[in-house]
Protein backbone atom coordinates (compact mmCIF):
# COMPACT_ATOMS: atom_id res chain seq x y z
CA UNK A 1 0.00 0.00 0.00
CA UNK A 2 1.35 3.39 -1.02
CA UNK A 3 0.45 5.28 2.17
CA UNK A 4 2.19 8.47 1.11
CA UNK A 5 0.07 8.62 -2.02
CA UNK A 6 -3.08 7.98 -0.02
CA UNK A 7 -2.11 10.77 2.34
CA UNK A 8 -1.56 13.09 -0.63
CA UNK A 9 -5.00 12.10 -1.89
CA UNK A 10 -6.48 13.04 1.46
CA UNK A 11 -4.80 16.45 1.25
CA UNK A 12 -6.06 16.92 -2.29
CA UNK A 13 -9.64 16.02 -1.36
CA UNK A 14 -9.45 18.23 1.72
CA UNK A 15 -8.31 21.12 -0.42
CA UNK A 16 -11.26 20.67 -2.75
CA UNK A 17 -13.52 20.64 0.32
CA UNK A 18 -11.80 23.83 1.48
CA UNK A 19 -12.44 25.52 -1.87
CA UNK A 20 -16.06 24.42 -1.66
CA UNK A 21 -16.36 25.84 1.86
CA UNK A 22 -14.78 29.06 0.62
CA UNK A 23 -17.34 29.12 -2.16
CA UNK A 24 -20.12 28.90 0.40
CA UNK A 25 -18.59 31.80 2.33
CA UNK A 26 -18.74 34.03 -0.74
CA UNK A 27 -22.06 32.70 -2.01
CA UNK A 28 -23.79 33.38 1.29
CA UNK A 29 -22.15 36.77 1.75
CA UNK A 30 -20.52 35.59 4.96
CA UNK A 31 -17.00 36.82 4.27
CA UNK A 32 -17.16 39.38 7.06
CA UNK A 33 -19.36 37.45 9.47
CA UNK A 34 -16.30 37.00 11.64
CA UNK A 35 -14.80 40.47 11.86
CA UNK A 36 -11.50 39.57 13.51
CA UNK A 37 -8.59 37.38 12.42
CA UNK A 38 -6.83 35.13 13.32
CA UNK A 39 -9.14 35.01 16.34
CA UNK A 40 -12.88 34.48 16.05
CA UNK A 41 -14.86 37.03 18.08
CA UNK A 42 -11.90 37.19 20.41
CA UNK A 43 -11.73 33.45 20.89
CA UNK A 44 -8.69 31.41 19.93
CA UNK A 45 -9.81 29.79 16.70
CA UNK A 46 -9.98 26.23 17.99
CA UNK A 47 -11.76 27.18 21.21
CA UNK A 48 -14.62 29.02 19.56
CA UNK A 49 -17.81 27.36 20.85
CA UNK A 50 -19.59 25.27 18.27
CA UNK A 51 -22.89 26.53 19.65
CA UNK A 52 -21.97 29.99 18.42
CA UNK A 53 -21.42 28.85 14.85
CA UNK A 54 -24.64 30.41 13.60
CA UNK A 55 -25.63 32.27 10.46
CA UNK A 56 -22.69 33.48 8.43
CA UNK A 57 -20.26 32.44 11.18
CA UNK A 58 -20.97 28.80 10.35
CA UNK A 59 -19.54 29.27 6.87
CA UNK A 60 -16.70 31.66 7.65
CA UNK A 61 -15.45 29.96 10.80
CA UNK A 62 -16.01 26.54 9.23
CA UNK A 63 -13.88 27.66 6.30
CA UNK A 64 -11.14 28.73 8.68
CA UNK A 65 -11.28 25.43 10.54
CA UNK A 66 -11.00 23.38 7.36
CA UNK A 67 -8.18 25.66 6.23
CA UNK A 68 -6.35 24.92 9.47
CA UNK A 69 -6.76 21.20 8.89
CA UNK A 70 -5.45 21.54 5.34
CA UNK A 71 -2.50 23.52 6.67
CA UNK A 72 -1.71 20.81 9.20
CA UNK A 73 -2.07 18.11 6.57
CA UNK A 74 0.34 20.02 4.34
CA UNK A 75 2.90 20.23 7.13
CA UNK A 76 2.47 16.49 7.61
CA UNK A 77 3.06 15.89 3.91
CA UNK A 78 6.22 17.98 3.90
CA UNK A 79 7.57 16.03 6.87
CA UNK A 80 6.63 12.73 5.24
CA UNK A 81 8.28 13.73 1.98
CA UNK A 82 11.41 14.85 3.82
CA UNK A 83 11.69 11.49 5.54
CA UNK A 84 10.50 9.10 2.87
CA UNK A 85 10.78 10.62 -0.60
CA UNK A 86 13.99 10.12 -2.52
CA UNK A 87 13.21 12.57 -5.35
CA UNK A 88 14.47 15.96 -4.26
CA UNK A 89 12.29 17.94 -6.66
CA UNK A 90 9.17 16.42 -5.11
CA UNK A 91 10.39 17.27 -1.63
CA UNK A 92 10.90 20.83 -2.83
CA UNK A 93 7.45 20.89 -4.39
CA UNK A 94 6.03 19.95 -1.00
CA UNK A 95 7.78 22.93 0.57
CA UNK A 96 6.39 25.18 -2.17
CA UNK A 97 2.93 23.84 -1.35
CA UNK A 98 3.44 24.63 2.33
CA UNK A 99 4.61 28.16 1.55
CA UNK A 100 1.59 28.59 -0.72
CA UNK A 101 -0.92 27.50 1.90
CA UNK A 102 0.68 29.80 4.49
CA UNK A 103 0.47 32.71 2.07
CA UNK A 104 -3.10 31.74 1.28
CA UNK A 105 -3.98 31.89 4.98
CA UNK A 106 -2.43 35.35 5.26
CA UNK A 107 -4.38 36.55 2.23
CA UNK A 108 -7.55 35.23 3.82
CA UNK A 109 -6.82 37.17 6.99
CA UNK A 110 -5.92 40.35 5.13
CA UNK A 111 -9.06 40.28 3.04
CA UNK A 112 -11.16 40.03 6.22
CA UNK A 113 -9.31 42.78 8.05
CA UNK A 114 -9.58 45.13 5.07
CA UNK A 115 -13.25 44.42 4.30
CA UNK A 116 -12.82 42.18 1.26
CA UNK A 117 -10.90 44.40 -1.16
CA UNK A 118 -11.45 42.94 -4.62
CA UNK A 119 -7.77 42.49 -5.58
CA UNK A 120 -7.04 40.61 -2.35
CA UNK A 121 -10.19 38.52 -2.55
CA UNK A 122 -9.51 37.58 -6.17
CA UNK A 123 -5.90 36.77 -5.26
CA UNK A 124 -7.18 34.60 -2.42
CA UNK A 125 -9.43 32.76 -4.88
CA UNK A 126 -6.64 32.44 -7.45
CA UNK A 127 -4.01 31.21 -5.02
CA UNK A 128 -6.47 28.62 -3.72
CA UNK A 129 -6.51 27.09 -7.19
CA UNK A 130 -2.71 27.17 -7.38
CA UNK A 131 -2.50 25.33 -4.08
CA UNK A 132 -5.09 22.83 -5.26
CA UNK A 133 -3.01 22.24 -8.39
CA UNK A 134 0.03 21.60 -6.22
CA UNK A 135 -1.86 19.00 -4.23
CA UNK A 136 -3.09 17.37 -7.46
CA UNK A 137 0.49 17.28 -8.76
CA UNK A 138 1.86 15.88 -5.52
CA UNK A 139 -0.85 13.24 -5.50
CA UNK A 140 0.08 12.23 -9.02
CA UNK A 141 3.82 12.32 -8.44
CA UNK A 142 3.59 10.09 -5.39
CA UNK A 143 1.44 7.54 -7.17
CA UNK A 144 2.66 4.13 -8.23
CA UNK A 145 1.34 4.79 -11.72
CA UNK A 146 3.56 7.83 -12.13
CA UNK A 147 6.61 5.85 -11.10
CA UNK A 148 5.62 2.95 -13.31
CA UNK A 149 5.16 5.27 -16.28
CA UNK A 150 8.72 6.41 -15.78
CA UNK A 151 10.03 2.94 -16.23
CA UNK A 152 11.27 1.37 -19.41
CA UNK A 153 8.24 -0.84 -19.91
CA UNK A 154 6.02 2.14 -20.57
CA UNK A 155 8.42 3.86 -22.86
CA UNK A 156 6.93 3.19 -26.25
CA UNK A 157 3.58 4.75 -25.52
CA UNK A 158 5.24 7.77 -23.95
CA UNK A 159 7.45 8.20 -26.95
CA UNK A 160 4.32 8.33 -29.08
CA UNK A 161 2.92 11.20 -27.04
CA UNK A 162 6.18 13.09 -26.74
CA UNK A 163 6.41 13.07 -30.52
CA UNK A 164 2.92 14.50 -30.82
CA UNK A 165 3.48 18.26 -30.75
CA UNK A 166 -0.21 19.09 -31.16
CA UNK A 167 -1.17 16.94 -28.17
CA UNK A 168 1.57 18.47 -26.09
CA UNK A 169 0.47 22.00 -26.93
CA UNK A 170 -3.21 21.36 -26.33
CA UNK A 171 -2.75 19.49 -23.07
CA UNK A 172 -0.31 22.05 -21.73
CA UNK A 173 -2.47 25.00 -22.71
CA UNK A 174 -5.66 23.61 -21.21
CA UNK A 175 -4.90 24.07 -17.48
CA UNK A 176 -3.58 27.56 -18.20
CA UNK A 177 -6.78 28.36 -20.06
CA UNK A 178 -8.96 26.93 -17.30
CA UNK A 179 -7.01 28.86 -14.68
CA UNK A 180 -7.51 32.13 -16.54
CA UNK A 181 -11.18 31.28 -16.89
CA UNK A 182 -11.38 30.71 -13.12
CA UNK A 183 -9.65 34.03 -12.44
CA UNK A 184 -12.17 35.82 -14.66
CA UNK A 185 -14.93 34.00 -12.80
CA UNK A 186 -13.44 35.01 -9.45
CA UNK A 187 -13.27 38.63 -10.59
CA UNK A 188 -16.89 38.44 -11.66
CA UNK A 189 -17.82 36.89 -8.36
CA UNK A 190 -15.96 39.33 -6.16
CA UNK A 191 -17.13 42.41 -8.05
CA UNK A 192 -20.76 41.36 -7.81
CA UNK A 193 -21.10 40.94 -11.58
CA UNK A 194 -22.59 37.47 -11.43
CA UNK A 195 -25.97 38.75 -12.57
CA UNK A 196 -24.69 41.59 -14.75
CA UNK A 197 -26.12 39.57 -17.63
CA UNK A 198 -29.43 38.34 -16.27
CA UNK A 199 -30.40 35.76 -18.90
CA UNK A 200 -28.94 32.48 -20.09
CA UNK A 201 -27.94 31.10 -22.54
CA UNK A 202 -28.59 34.31 -24.46
CA UNK A 203 -27.18 37.66 -23.52
CA UNK A 204 -29.93 40.24 -23.03
CA UNK A 205 -31.92 38.24 -25.55
CA UNK A 206 -29.16 38.18 -28.17
CA UNK A 207 -25.56 37.24 -28.66
CA UNK A 208 -23.99 40.55 -27.69
CA UNK A 209 -24.85 42.91 -24.85
CA UNK A 210 -26.64 46.04 -26.07
CA UNK A 211 -24.56 48.10 -23.67
CA UNK A 212 -21.26 47.63 -21.90
CA UNK A 213 -19.86 48.34 -18.47
CA UNK A 214 -17.23 46.67 -16.32
CA UNK A 215 -19.61 44.10 -14.85
CA UNK A 216 -21.13 43.13 -18.16
CA UNK A 217 -17.71 42.92 -19.78
CA UNK A 218 -16.23 40.56 -17.18
CA UNK A 219 -19.38 38.45 -17.17
CA UNK A 220 -19.41 38.23 -20.96
CA UNK A 221 -15.71 37.37 -20.98
CA UNK A 222 -16.42 34.50 -18.58
CA UNK A 223 -19.06 33.11 -20.95
CA UNK A 224 -16.78 33.44 -23.96
CA UNK A 225 -14.05 31.74 -21.94
CA UNK A 226 -16.41 28.86 -21.23
CA UNK A 227 -16.99 28.36 -24.96
CA UNK A 228 -13.28 28.49 -25.74
CA UNK A 229 -12.49 26.06 -22.93
CA UNK A 230 -15.17 23.66 -24.13
CA UNK A 231 -13.84 23.75 -27.69
CA UNK A 232 -10.31 23.01 -26.49
CA UNK A 233 -11.52 20.13 -24.33
CA UNK A 234 -13.50 18.61 -27.21
CA UNK A 235 -10.49 18.99 -29.47
CA UNK A 236 -8.30 17.20 -26.95
CA UNK A 237 -10.79 14.37 -26.58
CA UNK A 238 -10.98 13.96 -30.34
CA UNK A 239 -7.22 14.03 -30.61
CA UNK A 240 -6.67 11.50 -27.84
CA UNK A 241 -9.33 9.25 -29.29
CA UNK A 242 -7.82 9.45 -32.76
CA UNK A 243 -4.13 9.16 -31.92
CA UNK A 244 -3.69 7.78 -28.40
CA UNK A 245 -6.63 5.49 -27.92
CA UNK A 246 -4.39 2.98 -26.16
CA UNK A 247 -3.53 5.55 -23.49
CA UNK A 248 -6.28 4.94 -20.96
CA UNK A 249 -4.51 7.30 -18.55
CA UNK A 250 -5.17 10.10 -21.07
CA UNK A 251 -8.50 8.95 -22.42
CA UNK A 252 -10.21 8.73 -19.03
CA UNK A 253 -9.35 12.25 -17.86
CA UNK A 254 -10.18 13.63 -21.30
CA UNK A 255 -13.66 12.11 -21.26
CA UNK A 256 -14.05 13.14 -17.63
CA UNK A 257 -13.38 16.70 -18.70
CA UNK A 258 -16.15 16.51 -21.27
CA UNK A 259 -18.61 15.38 -18.61
CA UNK A 260 -17.41 17.96 -16.10
CA UNK A 261 -17.45 20.90 -18.49
CA UNK A 262 -21.01 19.97 -19.51
CA UNK A 263 -22.04 19.97 -15.86
CA UNK A 264 -20.10 23.17 -15.31
CA UNK A 265 -21.87 25.07 -18.10
CA UNK A 266 -25.23 23.86 -16.79
CA UNK A 267 -24.29 25.01 -13.30
CA UNK A 268 -23.16 28.37 -14.65
CA UNK A 269 -26.50 28.87 -16.34
CA UNK A 270 -28.35 27.66 -13.28
CA UNK A 271 -26.39 30.09 -11.15
CA UNK A 272 -27.64 32.98 -13.26
CA UNK A 273 -31.22 31.73 -13.54
CA UNK A 274 -31.41 31.00 -9.81
CA UNK A 275 -30.13 34.50 -9.01
CA UNK A 276 -26.97 32.99 -7.54
CA UNK A 277 -28.50 30.43 -5.23
CA UNK A 278 -25.64 29.71 -2.81
CA UNK A 279 -25.52 25.93 -3.26
CA UNK A 280 -25.63 26.13 -7.06
CA UNK A 281 -23.12 28.95 -7.14
CA UNK A 282 -20.77 26.99 -4.90
CA UNK A 283 -21.17 23.82 -6.94
CA UNK A 284 -20.07 25.89 -9.95
CA UNK A 285 -16.93 26.94 -8.05
CA UNK A 286 -16.14 23.40 -6.94
CA UNK A 287 -16.70 21.92 -10.39
CA UNK A 288 -14.48 24.61 -11.88
CA UNK A 289 -11.68 23.60 -9.52
CA UNK A 290 -12.20 19.95 -10.42
CA UNK A 291 -11.97 20.76 -14.13
CA UNK A 292 -8.69 22.54 -13.44
CA UNK A 293 -7.36 19.59 -11.45
CA UNK A 294 -8.23 17.06 -14.15
CA UNK A 295 -6.81 19.32 -16.87
CA UNK A 296 -3.58 19.54 -14.91
CA UNK A 297 -3.53 15.77 -14.49
CA UNK A 298 -3.86 15.35 -18.24
CA UNK A 299 -1.14 17.90 -18.91
CA UNK A 300 1.28 16.28 -16.48
CA UNK A 301 0.72 12.81 -17.90
CA UNK A 302 1.14 14.13 -21.42
CA UNK A 303 4.40 15.76 -20.41
CA UNK A 304 5.59 12.74 -18.42
CA UNK A 305 8.82 12.41 -20.39
CA UNK A 306 9.93 15.91 -19.40
CA UNK A 307 10.18 15.18 -15.68
CA UNK A 308 13.48 14.46 -13.93
CA UNK A 309 12.45 10.96 -12.91
CA UNK A 310 11.65 10.04 -16.53
CA UNK A 311 15.25 10.16 -17.69
CA UNK A 312 15.45 6.43 -18.04
CA UNK A 313 12.25 6.31 -19.99
CA UNK A 314 13.28 8.98 -22.44
CA UNK A 315 16.72 7.55 -23.04
CA UNK A 316 17.26 6.60 -26.71
CA UNK A 317 19.06 3.44 -25.60
CA UNK A 318 16.00 2.20 -23.81
CA UNK A 319 13.82 3.27 -26.70
CA UNK A 320 15.67 0.83 -28.89
CA UNK A 321 15.34 -1.90 -26.32
CA UNK A 322 11.63 -1.51 -25.96
CA UNK A 323 10.72 -1.00 -29.55
CA UNK A 324 12.99 -3.70 -30.87
CA UNK B 1 -13.07 11.78 4.87
CA UNK B 2 -11.93 13.96 7.75
CA UNK B 3 -13.51 16.96 6.08
CA UNK B 4 -16.75 15.13 5.60
CA UNK B 5 -16.73 14.13 9.21
CA UNK B 6 -16.08 17.68 10.29
CA UNK B 7 -18.97 19.00 8.26
CA UNK B 8 -21.18 16.25 9.53
CA UNK B 9 -20.31 17.11 13.12
CA UNK B 10 -20.91 20.80 12.49
CA UNK B 11 -24.20 20.11 10.77
CA UNK B 12 -25.39 17.90 13.59
CA UNK B 13 -24.35 20.47 16.16
CA UNK B 14 -26.16 23.17 14.25
CA UNK B 15 -29.33 21.11 14.27
CA UNK B 16 -28.90 20.22 17.94
CA UNK B 17 -28.35 23.85 18.77
CA UNK B 18 -31.42 24.80 16.80
CA UNK B 19 -33.50 22.44 18.88
CA UNK B 20 -31.82 23.12 22.20
CA UNK B 21 -31.66 26.87 22.17
CA UNK B 22 -35.35 27.45 21.70
CA UNK B 23 -35.85 28.81 25.15
CA UNK B 24 -33.11 31.34 24.87
CA UNK B 25 -33.42 33.81 27.69
CA UNK B 26 -35.14 36.98 26.84
CA UNK B 27 -33.23 40.04 27.75
CA UNK B 28 -34.56 43.39 28.71
CA UNK B 29 -33.54 45.47 25.81
CA UNK B 30 -31.95 48.81 26.53
CA UNK B 31 -34.03 51.80 25.67
CA UNK B 32 -33.18 53.07 22.24
CA UNK B 33 -33.87 56.55 21.15
CA UNK B 34 -33.37 58.90 18.31
CA UNK B 35 -32.98 62.15 20.22
CA UNK B 36 -34.37 65.38 19.02
CA UNK B 37 -31.79 67.40 17.15
CA UNK B 38 -29.83 69.85 19.27
CA UNK B 39 -30.70 73.48 19.65
CA UNK B 40 -29.68 75.76 16.81
CA UNK B 41 -26.90 78.33 17.08
CA UNK B 42 -29.14 81.26 16.20
CA UNK B 43 -31.93 83.23 17.81
CA UNK B 44 -34.57 80.57 18.25
CA UNK B 45 -37.27 83.21 18.52
CA UNK B 46 -36.91 83.80 14.78
CA UNK B 47 -37.27 80.12 13.92
CA UNK B 48 -39.90 78.39 11.88
CA UNK B 49 -40.76 74.76 11.27
CA UNK B 50 -41.35 72.28 8.52
CA UNK B 51 -43.80 69.50 8.90
CA UNK B 52 -45.44 67.20 6.47
CA UNK B 53 -46.26 63.76 5.34
CA UNK B 54 -44.81 61.14 3.07
CA UNK B 55 -47.37 59.25 1.03
CA UNK B 56 -47.29 56.49 -1.51
CA UNK B 57 -49.36 55.70 -4.56
CA UNK B 58 -50.02 52.16 -5.56
CA UNK B 59 -49.95 49.08 -3.42
CA UNK B 60 -47.56 48.85 -0.51
CA UNK B 61 -45.68 45.56 -0.90
CA UNK B 62 -46.47 43.04 1.77
CA UNK B 63 -43.69 42.88 4.30
CA UNK B 64 -41.23 40.17 3.35
CA UNK B 65 -41.09 37.39 5.91
CA UNK B 66 -37.52 37.13 7.12
CA UNK B 67 -36.05 33.64 7.34
CA UNK B 68 -34.12 33.60 10.59
CA UNK B 69 -33.55 29.88 10.90
CA UNK B 70 -29.81 30.15 10.36
CA UNK B 71 -29.57 31.19 14.01
CA UNK B 72 -31.78 29.28 16.47
CA UNK B 73 -31.72 32.17 18.92
CA UNK B 74 -33.19 34.46 16.29
CA UNK B 75 -35.63 31.90 14.95
CA UNK B 76 -37.02 31.16 18.41
CA UNK B 77 -36.66 34.54 20.03
CA UNK B 78 -37.61 37.10 17.42
CA UNK B 79 -41.03 38.68 17.82
CA UNK B 80 -40.97 40.62 14.58
CA UNK B 81 -39.96 38.74 11.46
CA UNK B 82 -41.32 41.15 8.87
CA UNK B 83 -39.04 43.26 6.74
CA UNK B 84 -38.81 46.94 7.63
CA UNK B 85 -38.34 48.09 4.07
CA UNK B 86 -41.98 48.99 3.48
CA UNK B 87 -43.87 50.08 6.54
CA UNK B 88 -47.02 52.15 6.80
CA UNK B 89 -50.43 51.77 5.27
CA UNK B 90 -53.42 53.66 3.95
CA UNK B 91 -51.15 55.65 1.69
CA UNK B 92 -48.77 56.67 4.47
CA UNK B 93 -45.13 55.64 4.24
CA UNK B 94 -42.82 55.11 7.19
CA UNK B 95 -39.05 54.78 7.55
CA UNK B 96 -38.42 57.70 5.21
CA UNK B 97 -35.51 59.94 6.10
CA UNK B 98 -36.45 63.60 5.55
CA UNK B 99 -33.83 66.29 5.89
CA UNK B 100 -32.72 69.72 4.81
CA UNK B 101 -30.54 69.10 1.80
CA UNK B 102 -29.82 72.69 0.76
CA UNK B 103 -30.22 76.10 2.34
CA UNK B 104 -28.01 75.85 5.39
CA UNK B 105 -24.68 76.29 3.64
CA UNK B 106 -22.26 78.56 5.47
CA UNK B 107 -23.95 78.04 8.81
CA UNK B 108 -22.61 75.92 11.59
CA UNK B 109 -24.52 74.14 14.29
CA UNK B 110 -23.34 72.67 17.56
CA UNK B 111 -23.01 68.92 17.65
CA UNK B 112 -25.65 67.36 19.80
CA UNK B 113 -24.34 65.86 23.01
CA UNK B 114 -27.17 63.34 23.01
CA UNK B 115 -26.07 59.79 22.36
CA UNK B 116 -27.94 58.12 19.53
CA UNK B 117 -28.51 54.43 20.01
CA UNK B 118 -28.61 51.70 17.41
CA UNK B 119 -29.78 48.57 19.12
CA UNK B 120 -29.68 44.98 17.99
CA UNK B 121 -32.69 43.34 19.49
CA UNK B 122 -34.71 40.39 18.25
CA UNK B 123 -32.06 40.01 15.54
CA UNK B 124 -33.16 43.32 14.05
CA UNK B 125 -31.66 46.77 14.04
CA UNK B 126 -33.74 49.26 15.98
CA UNK B 127 -34.36 51.78 14.58
CA UNK B 128 -34.15 50.74 10.95
CA UNK B 129 -33.63 54.30 9.69
CA UNK B 130 -32.20 57.13 11.73
CA UNK B 131 -30.20 60.33 11.55
CA UNK B 132 -27.15 61.66 13.34
CA UNK B 133 -24.88 64.67 13.19
CA UNK B 134 -21.26 64.62 12.17
CA UNK B 135 -19.29 64.12 15.39
CA UNK B 136 -22.31 63.02 17.41
CA UNK B 137 -21.90 59.81 19.36
CA UNK B 138 -23.53 56.70 18.02
CA UNK B 139 -23.88 53.95 20.58
CA UNK B 140 -24.23 50.47 19.12
CA UNK B 141 -25.38 47.79 21.47
CA UNK B 142 -26.24 44.13 21.35
CA UNK B 143 -29.32 43.22 23.33
CA UNK B 144 -29.56 39.74 21.86
CA UNK B 145 -28.30 36.53 23.47
CA UNK B 146 -26.44 35.76 20.25
CA UNK B 147 -23.53 37.13 18.28
CA UNK B 148 -23.74 40.06 15.90
CA UNK B 149 -21.21 41.83 13.78
CA UNK B 150 -21.83 45.46 12.94
CA UNK B 151 -20.59 46.24 9.51
CA UNK B 152 -20.95 49.80 8.26
CA UNK B 153 -20.30 50.28 4.55
CA UNK B 154 -20.18 54.05 4.03
CA UNK B 155 -18.90 55.74 0.91
CA UNK B 156 -17.54 58.93 2.50
CA UNK B 157 -16.79 57.78 6.03
CA UNK B 158 -14.55 55.08 7.42
CA UNK B 159 -15.82 51.54 6.97
CA UNK B 160 -15.84 49.41 10.09
CA UNK B 161 -16.76 45.89 11.06
CA UNK B 162 -16.96 45.07 14.75
CA UNK B 163 -18.03 41.96 16.59
CA UNK B 164 -20.35 41.87 19.58
CA UNK B 165 -20.40 38.24 20.65
CA UNK B 166 -21.85 38.82 24.12
CA UNK B 167 -25.25 40.14 25.09
CA UNK B 168 -25.03 43.64 26.52
CA UNK B 169 -21.88 44.61 24.69
CA UNK B 170 -21.76 48.12 23.32
CA UNK B 171 -19.37 50.51 21.71
CA UNK B 172 -19.47 54.02 20.38
CA UNK B 173 -18.59 55.52 17.05
CA UNK B 174 -18.74 58.91 15.39
CA UNK B 175 -18.81 59.92 11.74
CA UNK B 176 -16.54 62.53 10.22
CA UNK B 177 -18.35 63.36 7.01
CA UNK B 178 -21.83 64.11 5.75
CA UNK B 179 -23.35 61.07 4.07
CA UNK B 180 -26.92 60.13 3.18
CA UNK B 181 -27.13 57.24 3.90
CA UNK B 182 -24.59 55.02 5.67
CA UNK B 183 -25.71 51.38 5.29
CA UNK B 184 -25.30 48.97 8.18
CA UNK B 185 -25.50 45.22 7.93
CA UNK B 186 -24.90 42.13 9.99
CA UNK B 187 -23.01 39.50 8.01
CA UNK B 188 -23.96 36.83 10.53
CA UNK B 189 -27.65 37.45 9.98
CA UNK B 190 -28.05 38.49 6.38
CA UNK B 191 -31.51 39.98 6.87
CA UNK B 192 -30.31 42.62 9.35
CA UNK B 193 -29.73 46.03 7.85
CA UNK B 194 -30.15 49.66 8.83
CA UNK B 195 -29.46 53.10 7.42
CA UNK B 196 -28.12 56.19 9.14
CA UNK B 197 -28.14 59.65 7.62
CA UNK B 198 -25.14 61.72 8.70
CA UNK B 199 -25.55 65.49 8.45
CA UNK B 200 -23.69 68.59 9.57
CA UNK B 201 -26.86 70.08 10.99
CA UNK B 202 -29.69 68.84 13.19
CA UNK B 203 -32.57 69.31 10.75
CA UNK B 204 -33.78 65.86 9.91
CA UNK B 205 -36.53 63.43 10.83
CA UNK B 206 -37.70 59.91 10.10
CA UNK B 207 -41.33 59.28 9.25
CA UNK B 208 -43.36 57.08 11.52
CA UNK B 209 -45.80 54.55 10.12
CA UNK B 210 -48.34 57.36 9.67
CA UNK B 211 -45.89 59.05 7.27
CA UNK B 212 -45.71 62.19 9.39
CA UNK B 213 -42.56 64.15 10.15
CA UNK B 214 -41.57 67.39 11.83
CA UNK B 215 -38.41 69.40 11.49
CA UNK B 216 -38.50 72.17 14.03
CA UNK B 217 -36.63 75.33 14.95
CA UNK B 218 -35.25 76.07 11.51
CA UNK B 219 -33.74 79.45 10.73
CA UNK B 220 -35.99 81.43 8.38
CA UNK B 221 -35.03 80.92 4.77
CA UNK B 222 -35.47 78.93 1.59
CA UNK B 223 -34.66 75.25 1.68
CA UNK B 224 -34.56 72.13 -0.38
CA UNK B 225 -36.05 69.28 1.60
CA UNK B 226 -35.25 65.74 0.50
CA UNK B 227 -37.09 62.55 1.36
CA UNK B 228 -35.09 59.31 1.08
CA UNK B 229 -36.43 55.78 1.01
CA UNK B 230 -34.20 52.73 0.76
CA UNK B 231 -36.07 51.24 -2.20
CA UNK B 232 -38.06 54.10 -3.65
CA UNK B 233 -35.18 56.57 -3.93
CA UNK B 234 -35.36 60.28 -3.23
CA UNK B 235 -37.62 63.23 -3.85
CA UNK B 236 -37.03 66.90 -3.18
CA UNK B 237 -39.27 69.87 -2.46
CA UNK B 238 -38.51 73.58 -2.19
CA UNK B 239 -39.90 75.28 0.87
CA UNK B 240 -39.78 78.71 2.46
CA UNK B 241 -39.67 78.91 6.22
CA UNK B 242 -40.83 82.09 7.90
CA UNK B 243 -40.47 83.11 11.52
CA UNK B 244 -43.03 81.53 13.74
CA UNK B 245 -44.67 79.62 10.95
CA UNK B 246 -44.80 76.01 9.96
CA UNK B 247 -44.32 75.21 6.30
CA UNK B 248 -46.17 72.15 5.07
CA UNK B 249 -44.49 69.73 2.70
CA UNK B 250 -45.71 66.49 1.28
CA UNK B 251 -44.01 63.82 -0.76
CA UNK B 252 -45.62 61.06 -2.76
CA UNK B 253 -43.70 58.01 -3.92
CA UNK B 254 -45.10 55.85 -6.66
CA UNK B 255 -44.89 52.12 -5.99
CA UNK B 256 -45.01 49.58 -8.77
Amino acid sequence: MNWLHLYARLLCASTLALITAGGMVTSTGSGLAVPDWPNTYGYFMFSFPLSKMVGGIFYEHGHRMIASIVGLLTIGLVVWLARGESRRWIRRLGIVALATVVLQGLLGGITVLYFLPTPISVSHAGLAQIFFCLTVALTLFTSSGWRRDGEVTALSRHTAVSDDAAMMRLATALPVLVYIQILVGATMRHTGAGLAIPDFPLVFGGLLPPTWNGGIAVHYLHRVGAIVTTVVILTIVGHVFAHHRNRRDLLVPAWTLVVLVTIQIALGGWTVLSARAPVINTAHVATGATVLGIALLLALRTNRHRFPDAEVASSPVHTVKVTA
Amino acid sequence: MQQRNLWSVLSILAVVTAVACGGGGESESPTTSTPEPSAPAFDASTAGNVSGIVMYEGELPAGEELMMNSDPVCAMGATDTTSSTYVGGDGHLGNVFVYVKEGLEGQSFPVSTDVVALNQVGCRYTPHVMGIQVGQTLQILNSDPTLHNIHATPASNEEFNMGQPIQGMQFERTFDNVEVMVPFQCDVHGWMNAYIGVLDHPYFAVTATDGMFDISTLPPGNYVIEAWHEELGTQTQNVTVATGETAEVSFTFAIG
